[in-house]
């Protein structure tokens, strides 16, 4: 080691060991040069970390089923789905809670979208048991109430429940009708919870929606579920255990228990098939329960044409597959504009670099024309060009080259988008590639002439190997907008010619499948990384020189 | 120093009345004749922007001559392209291949003229080891000295065998004690393998110690061609002798020429002998110009008759191996005397008025 002479350790003038004292130093400088950079650090981290990271997040996170079905899906663990039977009874009666509570939110029919994603069709079964289902236990309802109207006040089953504490508390909020400050936290009656668990559990669940929105639980109609499972817990349990429950509701209760003894047991799962026979199938079931986890590889699944199914991964019905075949499409049409791009800018960047100063700079005025033109002008201007009314057809049917019957058909085809994507990266290689040649002295070419080298010699063996960094960075830009473009391919490409990005687009902005559009764009990203790690393989990434 | 006689020798290398012009206004070469002889070593000497690079640039094949022929071996080459003329060139920055090792480069002449891999080999070690660089042939061109590049730009010149080899400012970038290295080197090198080498630079030093014969251009024109002793001694004009070394003149008008000696009287009004040597007649203006080394001021080493004129010492420095005094003579105060720093030699004092003195044929009459 260098730090080392025979003697030990070098040291600094002071006696610290020399490595030390420069740590320190060089540690000073760091500190320093950090603070210089670190708006620009946050700013990167807020505009560009995070929105990636957010993407990635979102590729797997799969909340919404858990958050609006919570009971479902704890009672849905159980069940086997390979039964080839729908869940049972203690299912059902979860699931007429939480449509209760997700109805009254209207928060069922987003669920639905998002499980339409992977079983198609079964949005419209929510959407109708979102209506049907607030009416489940109406007929008890009814009972109840024709037995003292009482059950139908929403104050009963307030004083019924909730604990004294939390009465008087209530009490005072009322009397003081005070702007702005929200209704005490509802609290349970202490031993209400054995003594009636389904009805406290579903109460507890409607105390805990109502307050978290602006609503007093005394001005909240009671949920018709609410006497489905009274009527349960009033079979089930012993008079003395209804007997012990204290408050004010202690006696209504009691005849509550006497009503209730002539009831017909309730059947939540005849039920939730009279409102849509979709609950009695087993694969409806089967998605609930294959999405209940908070997070999933559903998304990425369905992005790369796979699907859950009972019997494990498998690949999707044939005419669902279209996400391979868009990331393949995407890759080599992409590979193929950056190679015209690469033919077409190659020459152009040798004459610039070549060029006297004043003539270059005129002619990278007209290679940086397009970029003062918008992108959809440009685009539009390929539309007028190409299509089959279009100038070039006009002029080849002109000069009989084309019948004017078979006009070509160069847009909205792949032809169209690598013609237009062709035109507007082409910059985007020059400018590289022109940055490196320039770089490179005339006096090569010169002297590999002079060495006897034929002029394609001298340029293949000289010349060429020292623009290569131009040509590698000019193609890693080129194929890497070329992956994530999707305005031209969409203006351009028809359905042919259509790429990956345009269909995260479309997920983003009109099925608004944001989970699919980030693990398709998760996907995209992690080729992206792929090639490039190949290309530092290949390459070489040190040989990449952007001027 | 080789035989510096050219006249013999059928000419390897021919300008004959070349021009060059690049705009179609101007003429940065104007009618160069010039004649090289086979083995010869000759330097082009010139301030910038005198042509001297245009000119091998013709010779190389990359600029066209605008008129002339250019002849190579008796034959015209100036519709031959570069790679076919067979001509080992040095370039200014080396233009060493930076994606090559050493060996690769130099190598790279062999190949293109399809010469078998252990052939080349040979010659490639060959070449490495005529410039001392054999143990550098793994390395590239980015991972050697100044120096080191400069001698592997040499062997890829040498490499191929050329008969002709040209050089532009080879040593250009180089420091001085490592320059004057290189100067022996080339000049061995070239006399040992008998090529032809056409040299340029504008360093004048460079010129005198490795040629055989020294073109001085100026204006697109070859002032003078000379071997270097009588480029020094005997400049053909003052330009000549005003860039080749130091040269104190002084301005006069030719009063009478008899034979080979010109009366010319000084502007204060002093008569002086000179050697006439582009002076014709009585009257004219004249540039009279003497080397400081022939200035002598010691009474008892004049010789008998010499002419002598009054001057002050203005300022006196000691060089070491020299000294060097500025005197004011006929109202010129740039007038240098260099003296040897001998055990007898007199030290003179600024504001001392002295008389000096030189001999006729040391003191030319040059054009004004
Ligand atoms: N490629 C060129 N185009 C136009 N003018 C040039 C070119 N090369 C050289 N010149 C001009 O020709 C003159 C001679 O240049 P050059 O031969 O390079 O001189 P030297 O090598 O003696 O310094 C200069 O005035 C220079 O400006
Ligand atoms: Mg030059």
């Amino acid at each position: 080691m260098s730090d080392t002479t025979q003697n030990g350790p070098m040291r600094a003038a002071d006696g610290t060991p020399l490595k030390k004292s420069l740590a320190r130093a060089l540690r000073r400088q760091k500190l320093r040069a950090l603070a210089l950079i670190a708006p620009l650090l946050i700013f990167v981290l807020v505009t560009f970390i995070a929105p990636i990271a957010d993407m990635l997040f979102r590729s797997v996170q799969n909340d919404i089923v858990a958050d609006t079905l919570p009971r479902t899906v704890v009672a849905l663990k159980d069940w086997d789905s390979t039964s080839g039977e729908s869940p049972g009874e203690e299912v059902f009666s979860a699931l007429a809670v939480d449509f209760q509570a997700a109805a009254e939110q209207k928060i069922h029919t987003k669920l639905g979208s998002r499980l339409n994603y992977e079983n198609p069709g079964i949005s419209s079964l929510f959407r109708k048991t979102g209506r049907g289902a607030e009416d489940i236990g109406d007929a008890f309802m009814d009972q109840f109430v024709d037995a003292n109207a009482a059950w139908k006040d929403s104050e009963t089953w307030a004083g019924l429940m909730g604990s004294d504490e939390w009465l008087a508390e209530q009490a005072e909020w009322v009397a003081a009708k005070a702007e702005g400050v929200k209704e005490p936290k509802f609290r349970l009656r202490d031993g209400i919870a054995d003594a009636l668990p389904r009805t406290s559990s579903t109460y507890a669940t409607f105390a805990r929606d109502t307050q978290s929105g602006t609503k007093s639980l005394v001005k909240t109609k009671p949920w018709p579920v609410f006497f489905v499972a009274l009527a349960q817990d009033l079979a089930t349990a012993s008079p003395e255990v209804i007997a012990s429950v204290s408050g004010d509701g202690a006696a209504l209760l009691q005849e509550a228990a006497a009503t209730a003894a002539g009831f017909e047991p309730f059947d939540y799962k005849a039920a939730f098939t009279d409102i849509d026979k979709g609950w009695d199938n087993v694969g409806n079931w089967i998605t609930v329960q294959s999405y209940s986890a908070r997070y999933t590889p559903g998304y990425f699944l369905n992005a790369v044409d796979l699907e859950k199914s009972p019997d494990g991964i498998q690949a999707r019905p044939e005419q669902q597959q279209i996400y391979i075949k868009l990331f393949v499409r995407t890759m080599w049409m992409s590979m193929l504009i950056t190679g015209c791009c690469l033919l077409l800018g190659y020459p152009v960047a040798w004459i610039l670099a070549n060029l006297r100063a004043s003539t270059a700079n005129v002619l990278m005025i007209l290679v940086l024309l397009p970029f003062w033109t918008s992108l959809l002008v440009r685009t539009s201007a390929w539309k007028v060009l190409l299509q089959q009314q279009g100038v070039i057809n006009d002029i080849l049917v002109w000069l009989g080259l084309v019948d004017d019957g078979n006009r070509l058909v160069m847009i909205n085809n792949q032809f169209g988008t690598i013609v237009a994507m062709t035109h507007i990266l082409l910059p985007f290689m020059i400018l590289p590639l022109y940055s490196v040649m320039k770089t490179v002295p005339p006096a090569y070419l010169r002297a590999a002439k002079s060495l006897g080298a034929t002029p394609w010699t001298a340029f293949w063996r000289v010349y060429f190997p020292q623009s290569v960094p131009g040509i590698g960075a000019g193609s890693i830009l080129c194929f890497i907008l070329a992956i994530g473009y999707y305005i031209t391919p969409e203006l351009v490409g028809g359905t042919q010619g259509v790429f990956i990005s345009n269909r995260i687009a479309f997920h983003i902005s009109s099925s608004l499948n944001w989970g699919l559009a980030a693990a398709l764009g998760t996907i995209l990203l992690g080729a992206v990384l792929l090639l490039y790690y190949v290309y530092d393989k290949i390459v070489g990434i040190d040989n990449v020189k952007l001027g | 120093m080789k035989d510096t006689s050219t006249g013999g020798n059928a000419a390897f290398v021919e300008f004959e009345h070349v021009q060059k012009s690049y705009d179609g206004e101007t003429l940065v070469v104007k009618d160069l004749n010039l004649s090289i002889a086979k083995g010869e070593f000759l330097t082009m000497l010139g301030p910038s922007g005198s042509g001297k690079t245009t000119c091998l640039m013709m010779l190389a094949g990359f600029e066209t001559a605008t008129h002339g022929e250019i002849k190579l071996d008796g034959r015209p080459i100036n519709n031959i392209p570069p790679h076919k003329r067979g001509i080992g060139m040095v370039f200014q920055n080396y233009a060493l291949f930076p994606h090559m090792t050493v060996a690769e480069n130099l190598a790279f002449p062999l190949e293109v003229r399809n010469i078998g891999k252990s052939d080349r080999e040979e010659k490639v070690k060959r070449a490495l080891d005529m410039v001392q660089m054999g143990a550098f042939g793994g390395r590239r061109p980015a991972q050697l000295s100044g120096g080191q590049q400069q001698r592997i730009a040499l062997a890829r010149a040498l490499v191929f065998e050329p008969e002709l080899v040209l050089m532009d400012e080879p040593l250009g970038a180089l420091d001085k004690q490592l320059r004057e290295h290189m100067q022996f080197e080339i000049t061995r090198l070239a006399h040992n393998l008998g090529i032809t080498t056409v040299y340029v630079t504008h360093d004048q030093t460079e010129a005198l110690t490795m040629s055989d014969n020294v073109a001085v251009f100026d204006d697109g024109r070859i002032q003078q061609l000379a071997p270097p002793d009588v480029l020094y001694e005997e400049p053909a004009n003052s330009f000549v002798a005003q860039f080749i070394g130091e040269n104190n003149t002084l301005l006069g008008t030719v009063k009478e020429i008899k034979g080979d000696v010109a009366v010319v009287q000084l502007d204060d009004g002093e008569l002086i002998d000179c050697k006439p040597v582009n002076v014709s007649k009585p009257g004219e203006r004249t540039r009279v110009s003497i080397r400081p080394e022939r200035v002598e001021f010691n009474k008892a080493r004049l010789q008998q008759g010499a002419h002598t004129l009054k001057a002050e010492v203005l300022e006196f420095i000691y060089m070491g191996d020299i000294f060097r005094t500025r005197l004011r003579v006929a109202g010129n105060e740039e007038f240098v005397v260099k003296t040897r720093n001998a055990p007898d030699q007199v030290r003179l004092q600024p504001g001392q008025e002295i008389e000096i003195g030189w001999l006729p044929q040391d003191c030319r009459a040059l054009d004004a």
